[in-house]
């Protein structure tokens, strides 16, 4: 089934964590083997935040020696980041194997993803100089307390709560995805791709490279490859509707937008709440209500509707 | 134990072949020796005029319905919900006459297996509102979201706002009344009963419609396979005109232009006979 839920300030930042983990918390009973939040902070010049795991949850409780292979791991990420001249400003263990570093870097982004996603077991969760993408097993709650989520600043962000039905319960397979190797490019979905294979070929001919096999991501790698190419969100949300088979909602962000598009059969529920301040859209109403309490005016978007709010 | 009664010859003559079931129990859901005779055996004796209140803040769906029962079983005929704060599947499956007063909006699945009482929400309702309705009368004063009325088989559904798509997928029976726009395949599977939409109706109105009658007050993106547009007669339009003034949702210029659609009756499923043709026939 699957939650998803998207929310941008349109004047200013507000502490978006705590906004997005009350709206995510709220639809729990859609998913409950994962959660996934892409949040954005006020953009760092020539600074990027780069979130990368080295193992899975499920790893601590029966792989060998895992705790000492991820100490291995971590210290080929640092050695790797070494020899391509990034500069780690800042550093933190969200838990045993999930990092955050904030680094300093002007290379090749897709030469850096590369020597990291390399490591064994290593996986980037996002880069960018706005986006961090938080994913892990459990509802909104453990997850934003695990990574600290409560107090985070931002302008926009979406988030996923995850019911497991096209690929395992990991965080590989959890949302949001990051378009690998795009900056600040994230996408949470729900529904099913029909053409996903067929999609995916066509994009990796053109030299994308997938990091799951999860059919969402392939929505982030078709969004991130055509504003690539020169295409507003907007005009790329409308051609992933003629393009892209299946029943879907999906939303989409950038450093300083919000996206959405809805599938020409409208089967997968969105409900859209919009003011001059602020934009929240959920799979259902009850996770807006977790944010604005009050009685409010909302509708559901129609088949092929797509939208874009700027921050 | 049921068994099969070949004893009795009543079809027989119209080259028909019954057997009926005897030894059956059978339950007696309506008296015809009651007043009105409409009303389920078990259907609790409630004075409209005693008032309950319940407050949905921080409660469970089921915790909501369940005080809404025993309100109920204390003979109170109207009941008023506060804060219901767009939670799901509040108010269902009430078989008997009575009013509630909503004040706010529902989730999904609100207002479901209803049959008989009167609902007026001040807010938006979400998917599958009121499903499978077979009296009474529901009246929504904003939006809606999709399969709005699944199914319903009698009773008036209003919704003065938006709805979203598949409104009244599978209609069996009753009416629907939108105010404002319906999204795609509104009417899908029609096979009777009365659909308005003031606004425009999205993309495959009335797809596969077996029957009944849809009226659309503003454009419509496209019709269906076997949707097709119909004379717009007086009767018609003095329907239009009662039930649009009894809900207060008269458009300004009136209802001479609507668009009537009903069944083409050209599905491969579909053999253009009437129900009471067919029940000779078979």
């Amino acid at each position: 089934m699957c939650g998803i839920a998207g929310l941008i300030h349109r004047k200013g930042s507000s502490n978006v964590g705590q906004e997005m983990t009350s709206m995510l918390q709220a639809l729990k009973h859609r998913g409950p083997d994962s959660t996934g939040f892409a949040i954005y902070g006020e953009p760092k010049e020539n600074t990027f935040v780069l979130r990368f795991k080295v193992a899975e949850q499920e790893d601590l409780h029966g792989a060998l020696k895992i705790h000492e292979e991820i100490k291995r791991r971590k210290d080929a990420v640092d050695e790797t980041l070494k020899a391509l001249g990034v500069t780690v400003k800042e550093l933190d263990e969200a838990t045993e194997y999930a990092f955050r570093y904030e680094i300093q870097y002007d290379g090749d982004m897709k030469l850096l993803s590369d020597h990291i996603e390399d490591i064994e077991g290593a996986e980037i969760l996002s880069i960018g100089s706005a986006l961090e993408l938080i994913k892990d097993l459990g509802d909104a709650g453990v997850v934003s307390g695990a990574y600290g989520l409560g107090d985070f600043s931002g302008t926009h962000g979406i988030g996923h709560t995850r019911m497991a039905t096209e690929s395992d319960v990991d965080i590989r397979s959890a949302h949001p995805y990051w378009a690998y190797p795009y900056s600040d490019i994230a996408v949470v979905h729900n529904g099913q791709i029909t053409n996903y294979w067929l999609m995916r070929r066509q994009l990796e001919r053109e030299g994308q490279r997938f990091v799951s096999n999860c059919d969402s991501e392939l929505l982030a790698v078709y969004v991130a490859t055509s504003l690539e190419k020169g295409m507003t969100l907007e005009e790329t949300l409308k051609k992933s509707i003629e393009e892209i088979d299946g029943v879907f909602t999906y939303l989409v962000t950038t450093k300083d937008q919000l996206g959405m598009a809805k599938d020409s059969m409208a089967a997968k529920p969105m409900v859209l709440y919009e003011t001059d301040d602020m934009v929240a859209l959920a799979s259902e109403e009850v996770a807006i209500r977790a944010i604005v309490p009050h009685e409010i005016d909302t509708w559901d978007p129609y088949d092929e509707e797509v939208r874009v709010w700027q921050a | 134990m049921a068994g099969l009664d070949s004893s009795g010859h009543a079809g027989e003559e119209m080259g028909l072949h019954t057997e009926p079931l005897k030894g059956r129990d059978i339950k007696t859901m309506f008296s015809l020796e009651n007043e009105g005779g409409y009303a389920y055996a078990f259907a609790p004796d409630v004075d409209f005029n005693k008032r309950g209140l319940v407050d949905c803040q921080d409660k469970e769906a089921t915790e909501i319905n369940n005080e809404i029962r025993d309100l109920i079983k204390s003979g109170h005929g109207t009941i008023v919900l506060e804060n219901p704060g767009a939670k799901h599947s509040i108010i269902v499956g009430i078989l008997h006459r009575m009013n509630f007063i909503v004040n706010g909006s529902l989730g999904y699945f609100g207002c479901g297996l209803l049959d008989g009482p009167m609902v007026r929400i001040s807010g938006r309702v979400g998917w599958s509102f009121a499903e499978n309705m077979m009296a009474g009368v529901c009246v929504v004063e904003k939006n809606a979201g999709s399969t709005f009325g699944a199914a319903i088989r009698g009773g008036d559904l209003v919704c003065k706002g938006s709805v979203g798509s598949r409104t009244g997928i599978d209609q069996k029976g009753g009416t629907i009344l939108v105010g404002g726009d319906t999204g795609a395949f509104s009417g899908f599977m029609m096979q009777r009963g009365r659909m308005v939409v003031c606004g425009n109706a999205g993309k495959n109105l009335g797809d596969s419609m077996y029957d009944g009658t849809i009226f659309i007050g503003g454009e419509i993106q496209d019709l269906g396979v076997d949707a097709v547009p119909a004379e717009l007669t007086d009767l018609d339009k003095a329907w239009l005109t009662r039930k649009l003034t009894q809900y207060e949702m008269m458009p300004e210029k009136g209802v001479d232009h609507f668009t009537k659609i009903v069944a083409g009756k050209q599905l491969w499923s579909y053999d253009n006979l009437e129900p009471s043709e067919k029940k000779l026939v078979l």
